[in-house]
């Protein structure tokens, strides 16, 4: 148990442009919020705790609480607890399984009272920590190889629950570990393969297998000139490329049932394969037009029609860029990508002048989910990508996903300082 | 491991950086660059609710409501904001069949998605109510009050005119109008209608998600206040338009009563006529139907559309005429002899009148005095070089007394009438014609016909010792007070004013002691003329030309009744009761008007 010394830590000063960025984040959600909440004619009182801006307030409240004490405690602990908050988290996300109750779909809350708690948000953060703690731990090992497949175990159980839980878009994000692991040295091939697959993928779904074939053909031709004389090369040429076709037509098949219908239909949408603006696109046309309506400088604030007629469906959680997007126009959205910009780049930099790993390996871990909520969430609502509901962190309403969001940030922040 | 890989960080910056990029073109291109999503969001959350001004009213000259307005609910579509909804409620609740609903929804969706499209017309008040409740379970409809036309008096149909629904040409030609909107198609509705309409207002409303109004947009500052139209003062006399229409109820025919001073149209008469209140609503599209095809034809205006010959009363111009050329003068004498006047083999029979001046001429109506009369004017070479222009010269007075023209007031489609002209003649009887070959014209038979409404404007020329003042039917627009000017002035007629006193005179002895005798009202001096126009489809029609009281006109009458015989049996004791009605505003000679009343000529 290391020892608890505040003052000697607090020397060096936590880093205040992330604490800056991180509260006009807050600041701007919860103004948001209170905006997505607002009835023009009707009196809408700060105070109203039936309100989920009020309540937002309590969120935003306690969360700094958070955060200072986060700052004050020895980042020895943090360190030394990351395995028990990880197995917490993942004993709280299966006990959902059981008691959890259902909100759009996903049965990934637990309620206690009129309160309910995402255990998911959290096992984000714990799972970023345990992850450090455990690479940090595989550098001296021996056989490098159990490491891999440790990381691997540590991401795949709580994806595992999480698709469980009905909540893809969650086992979605934690796949954003891969900026961690490419970081750290997974090979760069590893990448490419993904990347190419994920073309195929598109091209697959979006016309049909013979033009994934034919890109497929096209490019094996190229590489067997090239290597005509290393015999080698042309096996492998071979075996990647008939590798290749098994995946293009696995693709179908693995779409048609490995989702849900409503998932396939959101896909579909994105690729331009059906349209359908007053069923089942409704909501992300609705969300285009709440965003694309706010022109430059944005309706104004409070005035944005379509958040506050309920055109936009989730507007103060999952859609609540729609409003920003709405009342503040492309300027508003620009200072919003501007403050994520720097808050990512800011993370990013900062643990890559660590020189404790393990710092760095976190650092780069909630970068990496920051990420995947950043552009996912947005993605969606500017339709480049299909609907998955996550929240945008700090902004959105929900007291789970700001609380974990605080705490993986001041985690960092606490770590860093060190 | 980290300083092996430390310039993956510059590769992870840069694909970060990219990303960035693309969602900021992104946003770029959907805020700014494409402005649909503004007019989409305007379509999903603003609704602009027109309100419909009420109709201004029309009123009598008494001050008699003629024409006002009814309360109608329209259950509009607007088939973007259409989510699915309970089929059969909706075709219970308006009593439709689902082909109807679809049909309607087909159309409603071709028009236009946003824009709202009429999709029943005039729901009852409870159907109203019931739907007003549940309009959140019918997205994409709502409830449009707007205002019927209603008639308290069955009369008139055809000077007031109807509204009905604007058509595509409608649309086209003013952009004031949209589809749904209602329009005067024809009559007082159509001539007024820019007075009538009023000015639309617009509202602007929020909607929320499930189509419930949620307050107006930007606290009305865009809505605009309608106009209610204005009110309308006709010239028509209520009571004694519904009394000719009863006169001429079961007969075929026009009148035409017109106040000579002012050339106000104080009734206007066509017979079969209809109910206006048929034409309103829901009902009129199967009512018009029944009309248009009714062999009776009571959508024709005879009025005003009719052309006839105008018989004996056509001796009156003619009359004036050769006084005002200097054939005859008050003394000159024709005989009449030998049964008529003959042309060669042929006579124009008449009955043997022996020597009349003009005045006895027209108290007898004698045929070989006008017929005559008419020759001698066609033949008078010391004014005129030849027939052609001599007939010219005859054309034109008579349009100086409003004949072969149009008084384009605010009257529906008048006819011009038709009087041969000269070119005709010499086209027909190949240049070699003379007064004898068109001396019919000159009793008023023959080539000529004219409209009861030209009839009574030359009566009113008459009346007037000379002028006329065109023919209207709205004396005040917005006050009773506030008159009609624009169609005051006075036109002269070619004849010098005391030719009319001869001719007027005459007139009197018609009814004093002449062929209209029955046209007499105690304690009134009528002067009047008989007339039987020749009709070779069948019985001759009954004409009678009134002009009441003769030293003091008030008013000119001229009545027409097809197939009626000679004028003395029908048309006149028809015009006398009217001006007896309107002079007096009571009848005494309540025998000849039950006998009238009862008359069917079919």
């Amino acid at each position: 148990m290391p020892k608890l010394d505040p003052y000697n830590k607090m020397s060096k000063g936590f880093d205040v442009k992330l604490i800056c960025y991180y509260l006009a984040l807050v600041l701007i959600g919860w103004i948001t919020i209170y905006s997505t909440c607002y009835i023009p004619d009707g009196s809408t009182p700060i105070f109203d705790f039936g309100q989920p801006y009020s309540k937002q307030m309590i969120w935003i409240g306690t969360s700094i609480l958070l955060a200072t004490v986060i700052l004050l405690i020895d980042s020895g602990i943090i360190q030394h607890y990351a395995y028990f908050f990880y197995l917490f988290c993942l004993f709280l996300m299966i006990l959902v399984l059981f008691i959890g109750a259902e909100i759009n779909g996903a049965k990934s809350w637990i309620k206690i009272g009129s309160f309910s708690l995402q255990p998911t948000e959290f096992m984000k953060v714990a799972t970023a920590l345990a992850m450090a703690k455990f690479m940090q731990e595989g550098k001296t090992a021996n056989e490098k190889r159990y490491v891999w497949i440790g990381q691997f175990a540590l991401i795949l159980i709580p994806v595992i629950v999480v698709m469980l839980q009905h909540d893809a878009g969650s086992a979605l994000v934690f796949g954003s570990f891969i900026i961690l692991f490419y970081r750290e040295g997974l090979s760069s091939g590893f990448l490419v393969m993904c990347i190419i697959a994920a073309i195929l993928t598109i091209i697959t779904l979006a016309w049909n297998e013979t033009y994934s074939i034919a890109l497929l053909t096209a490019v094996f031709i190229v590489f067997m000139i090239a290597n005509r004389t290393q015999k080698k090369k042309l096996r492998r040429n071979v075996f990647v490329y008939i590798a290749s076709i098994l995946f293009v037509f696995s693709i179908n098949f693995l779409y048609e049932h490995g989702f849900e219908p409503h998932q396939k239909q959101r896909i579909d949408t994105i690729l331009g394969k059906t349209s359908d603006p007053l069923g089942a696109d409704f909501n992300l046309n609705q969300s285009k037009i709440a965003i694309g309506s706010g022109g430059l400088f944005g309706k104004g604030y409070l005035k944005g029609t379509q958040t506050k007629l309920k055109f936009v469906p989730e507007q103060s959680t999952d859609f609540i860029f729609c409003a920003i997007g709405e009342e503040w126009g492309f300027f508003g959205t620009l200072v919003v990508f501007s403050l994520y910009g720097a808050l990512i780049f800011r993370i990013l930099k900062l643990s890559e002048k660590q020189r404790n790993p393990f710092v760095r390996y976190y650092g780069y871990g909630i970068a990496g989910i920051f990420i995947a909520h950043f552009f996912i969430n947005i993605g969606m609502t500017i339709g480049l990508l299909p609907i998955i509901g996550i929240p945008l962190p700090f902004i959105s309403y929900g007291g789970s996903s700001l609380w974990a969001f605080t705490m993986m940030l001041f985690c960092f922040i606490k770590l860093n300082d060190n | 491991m980290s300083q092996d890989n430390s310039n993956r960080y510059y590769i992870i910056l840069a694909v970060l950086g990219i990303l960035m990029a693309t969602y900021t073109i992104r946003l770029f291109n959907l805020q700014v660059l494409d402005k649909s999503y503004k007019r989409k969001a305007n379509e999903n959350a603003i609704r602009e609710i027109t309100i419909h001004p009420a109709r201004g009213f029309i009123y009598d000259r008494n001050d008699s409501l003629l024409v006002y307005n009814d309360a109608a609910y329209d259950l509009m579509v607007v088939p973007k904001e259409m989510r699915p909804f309970d089929t059969m409620e909706l075709c219970r609740v308006l009593d439709l069949e689902i082909e109807d609903v679809r049909k309607k929804l087909d159309k409603a969706a071709k028009y236009s998605g946003s824009v709202p499209s009429l999709f029943k017309q005039q729901i009852s008040k409870e159907d109203y109510g019931y739907l007003q409740e549940k309009m959140s379970e019918f997205p994409g409809f709502f409830v449009q009050s707007r205002t019927l036309r209603s008639y308290p008096q069955p009369i008139a149909a055809h000077i007031l005119g109807y509204v009905s629904e604007v058509d595509e040409q409608d649309v086209e030609n003013d952009n004031y109008y949209k589809m749904g909107d209602y329009i005067g198609k024809s009559g007082i509705e159509k001539a007024y209608e820019s007075v009538l309409r009023g000015i639309k207002g617009k509202r602007k409303v929020l909607v929320d998600v499930h189509n419930r109004e949620m307050g107006s947009y930007d606290n009305g500052a865009e809505d605009v206040v309608a106009v209610p139209g204005t009110s309308i003062w006709s010239t028509l006399d209520m009571q004694l338009q519904r009394y000719g229409e009863e006169l001429m109820a079961g007969k075929r025919g026009a009148i035409v009563a017109i106040e000579p001073k002012t050339g106000e149209i104080l009734c206007l008469i066509s017979s079969p006529n209809y109910d206006p209140n048929l034409l309103v609503g829901t009902a009129r599209p199967k009512n018009y139907g029944k009309l248009v095809m009714d062999p009776e034809k009571p959508l024709f205006n005879r009025a005003l559309q009719a052309a006839y010959p105008p018989g004996s009363t056509f001796k009156l111009a003619n009359g004036l005429i050769a006084l005002q050329d200097h054939i005859i003068t008050t003394s000159t004498v024709y005989s009449c002899s030998g049964g008529g006047y003959h042309i060669g083999s042929h006579v124009v029979h008449c009955h043997n009148c022996g020597g009349l001046n003009i005045y006895s001429a027209i108290q007898r109506s004698c045929n070989t005095f006008f017929c005559r009369a008419y020759y001698n004017i066609l033949s008078n070479r010391v004014k005129y070089k030849n027939i052609d222009e001599a007939y010219t010269a005859w054309l034109d007075y008579m349009s100086s007394m409003g004949f072969l023209q149009v008084f384009n007031t605010d009257l529906p489609y008048e006819l011009k009438g038709r009087i041969p002209t000269a070119e005709y003649f010499d086209k027909k009887y190949n240049n070699s014609w003379n007064g004898n070959t068109v001396v019919s014209m000159g009793i008023g038979q023959g080539e000529a016909a004219v409209t009861p409404l030209q009839m009574a404007n030359m009566l009113a020329v008459i009346a007037n010792k000379g002028y006329y003042i065109r023919p209207h039917v709205v004396r005040a627009i917005g006050h009773r007070d506030s008159l009609n000017t624009q169609f005051n002035d006075k036109i002269y007629s070619k004849i010098e004013p005391r030719h009319f006193e001869t001719v007027l005179q005459g007139m009197k002895m018609v009814v004093t002691a002449g062929t209209g005798r029955g046209a007499q009202i105690p304690g009134i001096e009528v002067a009047g003329k008989t007339g039987t126009a020749q009709n070779p489809q069948g019985r001759d029609h009954s004409v009678f030309a009134l002009i009441a009281p003769a030293n003091d006109p008030q008013i000119v009458i001229f009545c027409l009744v097809e197939n009626g015989g000679f004028g003395a049996t029908v048309a006149c004791p028809i015009a006398s009761l009217m001006a007896e009605f309107y002079l007096n505003r009571k009848v005494e000679r309540t025998d000849l008007e039950t006998r009238m009343k009862e008359l069917n000529i079919k």
